[in-house]
């Protein structure tokens, strides 16, 4: 009763901390503060996304980068031939209006997902991890070798996707419309953990072959989620090449899934609010420490071994509790 | 229902399964009988699809099953408790329940958390508690519970009194005849003979992987030096 009440404390104040964040960057005369919080919101939504399959399913996927990266490109794609009129693949016209473009990044990443799922969910453990990181540095290369869409130097482009009442140069309405998908992505998310899919899920992450003995096809139940997941990451990086207004192939690098990765377990493994606490010490830790050395990652790697070490669940965990 | 014809089966280079019979008719409850190590589990992996076969036929309702899937063996009507019940211990009792709740065969009088409850109110006091902390009798009815959600035509209890105390053996015997009752076809391996004297109408005895004697429960009685030899009674 008192872990519920001190959960709902944390996650009410840590909300009410993200919505007046605009406010408080400009009381503190520090507008970066904006930015800083939109690419939080931006991995956050990622990362939930691949808390579903490391926390639930028991599925490390090592290629969460590459559904991220391709829903960028798709955004950036899309406004690279509105901006000359041409058509992609000759067929397909460019769009800036974010009705068309994110649906569209969404679809992508989730088909991208369906496919490379399909495969490689045929393993397991190392053999998983390893297909997936496969699979996303194929998608890497690609991009690399595209040099229509810019190649290794990436892609930028002039406007951020049009939103209806919004101002795409507005940097505090686009910081509140990525919170509020992150809104959107942690309800829809929670509501399907607590279904029967998601507790069958957390089956198949104890025991598939018990869950198969019952008369249920965990394949199709992980190419589902691995799917969903694959989607959420699409948006995200919609979001993220809409925040930069710019696309590189680092958005597929294996370095990018990594980072996912940590923001999942420096958050908390199968705590879904975990990872934007994740998310959120990843990008404020670096933004911080970069301002002192390039070689961050030297402090932020003790950190990762102490939260895992010291904490049960991490962030969220510490926070809110041990459940 | 269910009938097996000379199943073959093993590990690796080891044969456990040498020439396994048997046969249920529905609405039949039916044992599997036999001392430790004579294949009565391996018996039931061969026909849950968890190990292939060898040789021999599985045919259920008609059909054969041998070289299906487990979860397509399970579709088609089986409900396996496990020996060991391999409940899911970090899901509450209600969330093992409805995991894998189906009606595919379109049971006239589905099973229900209700009807769950109705069988063992141990469990509905114990709805919201994560499986991994009941009792064992109490993840023992659960496990029957979880299978009995998939409203099988055939129930297959392995080794489901094993390690229990008196008492909770008794809750499940009850629970058994309950179940054979309402027409419940059952398949029981247990070492258990007494109470499922009363309760079977059909038993197996399993030696060194063979099915060595078939017989109904009067002829059980009255098969003094099999009873003797393979169960040690």
């Amino acid at each position: 009763m008192v872990e519920a009440i001190r959960r709902r404390l944390v996650i009410a104040s840590t909300a009410l901390l993200m919505l007046a964040l605009p406010l408080v960057a400009d009381r503190l005369a520090m507008p970066d503060l904006v930015a800083l919080g939109t690419q939080v919101a931006i991995y956050a939504v990622a990362a939930v996304g691949l808390d579903l399959l490391i926390g639930y399913t028991g599925l490390s996927s090592f290629g969460h980068a590459g559904f991220f990266g391709l829903g960028g490109y798709v955004v950036g794609i899309l406004a690279f031939h509105a901006a000359d009129g041409s058509l992609f693949l000759g067929v397909v016209p460019g769009a800036t209006a974010a009705w068309i473009a994110w649906p569209a990044a969404i679809l992508i990443s989730a088909l991208a997902a369906l496919a490379i799922g399909a495969l490689s969910l045929r393993t397991s453990g190392v053999s998983f991890i390893m297909i997936t990181l496969a699979f996303a540095q194929m998608l890497f290369y690609l991009f690399v070798s595209i040099k229509t869409y810019g190649g290794d130097d990436g892609l930028g482009f002039r406007r951020r996707n049009a939103l209806p009442w919004i101002n795409p140069r507005d940097d505090v309405a686009f910081y509140y419309v990525c919170l509020a998908v992150l809104a959107l992505v942690l309800a829809a998310c929670h509501r399907l953990v607590r279904s029967r899919f998601g507790i069958v899920l957390l089956g198949i992450k104890q025991n598939e072959r018990r869950m198969a003995a019952i008369g249920l096809d965990g394949g199709r139940y992980k190419l589902a989620v691995f799917t969903l997941a694959g989607a959420i990451a699409g948006l995200a990086g919609a979001l993220q090449a809409n925040l930069l207004r710019f696309v590189s192939p680092d958005m597929l690098h294996w370095t990018m899934s990594g980072d996912f990765m940590v923001m999942v377990v420096l958050g908390g493994v199968g705590t879904l609010v975990g990872p934007v606490f994740g998310a959120a010490a990843m990008v404020l830790l670096q933004s911080w420490l970069t301002q002192w050395t390039e070689h961050w990652m030297i402090v932020m790697g003790p950190v990762l071994v102490a939260v895992i070490l010291l904490t049960r669940r991490g962030i969220w965990g510490a926070l809110a509790g041990r459940r | 229902m269910l009938e097996v014809r000379g199943l073959k089966a093993g590990y690796g280079m080891s044969a456990v399964l040498t020439d396994i019979s048997l046969s249920i008719g529905a609405g039949e409850v039916a044992t599997l009988l036999g001392r430790n190590g004579m294949g009565k589990t391996t018996t039931v992996r061969a026909i849950m699809g968890m190990l292939a076969p060898r040789g021999g036929e599985i045919y259920f309702s008609g059909q054969r099953i041998d070289g299906l899937t487990s979860d397509a063996i399970a579709r088609r009507g089986i409900g396996l408790v496990p020996e060991g019940r391999l409940i899911f211990p970090t899901l509450t009792v209600r969330e093992n329940l409805i995991a894998t709740a189906a009606n595919r065969l379109g049971a006239v009088i589905p099973w229900t958390l209700p009807r769950i409850y109705g069988l063992f109110p141990r469990l509905a006091e114990r709805a919201g508690q994560r499986g991994g902390t009941l009792s064992g009798g109490e993840q023992q009815m659960l496990a029957i519970g979880r299978a009995l959600m998939t409203n099988p035509q055939l129930l297959i209890l392995d080794e489901a009194t094993e390690g229990l105390a008196p008492l909770m053996r008794d809750e499940i015997w009850r629970c058994v005849a309950g179940l054979k009752a309402a027409g419940q076809s059952i398949l029981i391996i247990d070492k258990n003979i007494v109470a499922l004297k009363k309760l079977a109408d059909r038993h197996h005895i399993v030696e060194k992987g063979r099915t060595v004697w078939v017989g109904n429960r009067a002829e059980l009685e009255t098969a003094g030096d099999i009873v003797r030899r393979s169960l040690g009674l």
